[in-house]
């Protein structure tokens, strides 16, 4: 029933579906023919059940071993366990772009869920917006990457999956890092309907935001497990490569950081629309140039695993008249929006603004570094590569003004703002700051990382001012103080728990800047000392798995003679294809991962020798825990009375919609 | 407030953060950045030691050496474009995808008796080879990819590693494209 050929059938429609929805609502909307705007609800529903039917005939035959498929049998095998049977669905080139198209057809079948309280033609033009990338990417997967392509005569088992691959974390990564990229085309959408239009309001910012927030919470928790998967999977104790996959993730997150925060003034204030329209079309360019970088051979890196050139003509293609047609019509229309309020450079918009410069520039620094080493290469066939060093020399510097600004800025008045009363209502977290300083001097090395560390109790306790000071807490009875924090909108506490959030990777990643590490080969029944730390080999046994045998070392930990933890980490030999694989163990705390990885065997069989490579990473899962706390900050900042039901309507004349908050 | 000075804060501080991040790239390019070196590149003028570059191509079959200085694990092996080859010494668990025969990109820099790695990378594919020694090999016309897949490092590089050893100039290297038939 749910064969490949219905898959592809479905996938054909879809895109039949997407290119009407991409053509007919603009149609209607430019004829102000309701009828006619009316069916691009409809449409959009219709393409995600065809997608949601293609997906389904994918995973199916995935789950049945249908090898006659050639992707399934390209990247799947029969011992392999059912999850990763269906996790392997996205994990090769095809299945990814199918997954992508289908995450977009959810991104406008909810834009016609919940966009019922737009405008019908801004609505029809948006939806039309996304029916047309839709489209696009449904056709270059139907004529590049066909997922549903068929092998004569089937294989009777798969080649099997990449064995770093068949891992929880790396499963889920790529639909919720998808989820991040794709959100953004629902805010590039919105830009390119307020183009055409020629509008940008106040009741625009407002609807634009939530959408823009989404995508960037995905987004967020996305680069956040790519890390983690990288640091518990891979084994060499780091977690961010500066690897250009990477930094294609990073780049849109610094721009939609960006965008969430000017949407904020367009919302508030009607100023800063232009630069919010540019924002939220380089957002979606990025991502999509981010799809492009990993799925051509571009910037060929360790990380792309799927990775063919000849895609990449037509990528290139859509690339350019995406982003090529929508910065055209950006260049044809912005002048034609109207310039807004005016503001002090010391007031909140001044700080956001400063936040979007500060947020640009790193952007700007994190793409020349990624794109320089393959132009290089083009034009003047010299091979270089800028890593670790490059960027930490550049981006460190840039990161510390914005967080110090991130302090002062949710607590600046809108319009006009003193810094004095500002400062004087922080001096606590000042001080903090300073003892904070005072202890990372003593124990930590390094100017920079003592520095980001002050930095970082900086940003979370001015977080917890900002909503301390507007409770009034410890200044009137506790009741009143909850009362006030009732009627707090939801947002402010958003802002703040996504600022600490910030603080709270940033204290992560200098806490990891003072990593230790071991790197032994010794014979079982060794005691290693590492950080304060004794770890004893105590055994090593061969174990079988379902499709794999492991080598699997004991590992004691002590502390001050009382045991810690004991570990297992492995090393896995994967059968089908010749391909071993290390698998960490982590003891964590909370306050500092223990790692440990075991190496080769060497010595003769009688008397053998292990590599191990310890590790000691102070804060670790702190980096990651701060993505989360800033993604929940983002939650609850959509949850806000305001983003669901605020701005109905779109005012008539000059708008009253400017609130203190 | 007028519009124009606002106008004019907005143009400093724009100008002052992209001026700084700019600086900023501009001393870090002229520091910070790896070059891409083949070994026939540091046989003919070995980059200075305080220097990091990236080594790739080959490595040579059989030369993987592992020894242990006090409880410390060290591997030796030689890595080759085909023209000359470099013993790489690294401390250090080599990664899952290490192969003799297969290629490798060694970061770290050289000294005097030889090139230190720092890292040692193979790609997460059995069937990758990275891009710059794909350029090396294709260069040193030891690879032509229409002719198929890479040849193994085993079947080709003998005869010119041990010249390149014995500090021969690599010029006897074979000049037309050898078809891979491995």
């Amino acid at each position: 029933m749910l064969s490949p050929e219905l898959g592809h059938y479905a996938l054909a429609l879809a895109c039949i579906l997407a290119a009407a929805q991409g053509i007919l609502p603009l149609i209607g909307a430019h004829r102000r023919d309701r009828r006619v705007m009316m069916l691009a609800p409809g449409l959009a529903v219709g393409q995600l059940l065809a997608l949601l039917t293609a997906f389904l005939c994918l995973v199916y035959a995935a789950v049945t071993d249908d090898f006659s498929v050639q992707n399934i049998a390209a990247n799947s095998a029969v011992s392999k366990p059912l999850l990763y049977k269906i996790t392997g669905v996205w994990g090769n080139h095809e299945g990814s772009i199918l997954l992508w198209a289908l995450i977009l057809g959810i991104c406008g079948a909810a834009v016609a869920a919940f966009g019922r309280n737009l405008p019908s033609a801004l609505r029809a033009r948006v939806i039309a917006v996304l029916g047309a990338v839709a489209a696009g990417f449904e056709l270059f997967c139907l004529t590049t990457s066909d997922p549903f392509a068929r092998v004569w005569p089937a294989p009777m088992d798969g080649q099997g999956m990449n064995p770093l691959l068949q891992d929880p974390g790396l499963a889920f990564h790529p639909p919720i890092l998808y989820t991040g990229y794709v959100g953004f085309a629902v805010p590039f959408a919105f830009a390119i309907a307020a183009l055409i239009e020629g509008r940008v309001d106040a009741a625009w910012g407002r609807w634009v935001r939530p959408w823009a927030v989404a995508a960037w919470c995905f987004l967020t928790c996305g680069i956040a497990l790519g890390s983690w998967w990288s640091y518990y999977v891979l084994g060499w104790g780091g977690y961010w490569f500066w690897d250009p996959v990477e930094n294609a993730s990073l780049i849109p997150w610094l721009t939609g950081t960006a965008l969430i925060h000017s949407a904020i003034v367009v919302e508030k204030r009607e100023s800063l629309k232009i630069w919010t329209v540019l924002l939220a079309i380089a957002t979606f360019s990025f991502s999509l140039s981010g799809t492009f970088l990993v799925r051509s051979g571009i910037l060929n890196s360790v990380h792309a695993f799927a990775n063919d050139p000849a895609r990449g003509i037509f990528i290139l293609g859509l690339l350019a008249v995406v982003i090529g047609g929508s910065l055209a019509l950006f260049a044809y229309r912005a002048p034609t929006l109207t310039a807004g309020g005016l503001f002090a450079p010391i007031s909140r918009e001044g700080a956001l603004v400063l936040n979007n410069i500060l947020l640009c520039s790193l952007c700007a620094v994190v793409l020349t570094g990624t794109m320089y080493p393959p132009f290089m290469s083009l034009l003047f066939d010299r091979t270089i590569s800028v890593g670790k060093p490059f960027f930490d020399a550049t981006t460190i510097p840039l990161a510390i003004p914005l967080f110090i600004f991130m302090g002062f800025g949710p607590m600046l008045p809108w319009k006009r703002a003193q810094l004095w009363p500002v400062l004087q209502r922080l001096w606590i977290a000042a001080i903090l700051a300073a003892v904070a300083f005072a202890v990372a001097t003593f124990g930590m090395s390094g100017i920079l990382p003592i520095l980001c560390s002050a930095l970082a109790v900086w940003v979370i306790a001015a977080s917890v001012l900002d909503i301390t000071e507007r409770v009034r807490l410890f200044r009137m009875p506790l009741s009143g103080s909850l009362q006030r924090a009732r009627m707090l909108p939801r947002s402010i506490f958003g802002t703040a728990i996504a600022h600490a959030g910030v603080g709270v990777t940033i204290l992560g990643l200098a806490a990891m800047s003072q990593a230790q590490h071991k790197i032994v080969e010794v014979p079982v029944g060794t005691t290693e000392h590492l950080a304060g730390y004794d770890w004893t080999l105590t055994n090593v046994t061969q174990e079988p798995g379902p499709n794999y045998s492991a080598m699997v070392a004991t590992l004691e930990v002590r502390h001050n003679g009382k045991i810690v933890t004991i570990m297992h980490p492995s090393k896995r030999s994967f059968n089908s294809q010749n391909q071993t694989t290390t698998e960490v163990s982590i003891h964590t705390n909370l306050l500092a991962d223990l790692y440990g990885v075991l190496g080769d065997k060497h010595g003769t069989d009688a008397a053998p020798t292990y590599v191990l490579r310890l590790h000691y990473n102070p804060l670790a899962p702190w980096m990651w825990l701060g993505a989360l706390i800033m993604a929940i900050g983002g939650v609850l900042s959509l949850s806000d009375r305001r983003m669901r039901v605020g701005a109905p309507r779109r005012a008539k004349s000059s708008p009253n919609t400017v609130t203190a908050a | 407030m007028t519009r124009k000075t606002r106008r004019l804060w907005l143009v400093i501080a724009c100008v002052a953060c992209l001026g700084a991040a700019a600086a900023l790239m501009l001393k870090a390019f002229s520091s910070d950045i790896v070059f891409f070196v083949t070994p026939s590149q540091v046989a003919a003028s070995a980059p200075p030691a305080d220097r990091t570059v990236r080594l790739g191509g080959m490595v040579v079959a059989g030369s993987v050496k592992r020894e242990k200085r006090g409880e410390t694990p060290i591997a030796r092996f030689d890595v080759t474009d085909g023209q000359a080859a470099v013993t790489v010494r690294y401390e250090g668990i080599l990664p899952d995808l290490f192969r003799e025969g297969q290629s490798v990109v060694a970061v770290g820099s050289m000294h005097k008796d030889g090139f230190v790695a720092s890292e040692v990378l193979a790609k997460h594919d059995e069937t990758y080879m990275p891009k710059e020694v794909a350029e090396a090999l294709k260069k040193s016309g030891k690879w032509d990819p229409r002719f198929g897949p890479p040849p193994s490092a085993a079947s080709w590089n003998s005869m010119t590693v041990q010249d390149a050893k014995k500090g021969l100039p690599a010029s006897n290297a074979p000049a037309a494209p050898a078809p891979a038939g491995n």
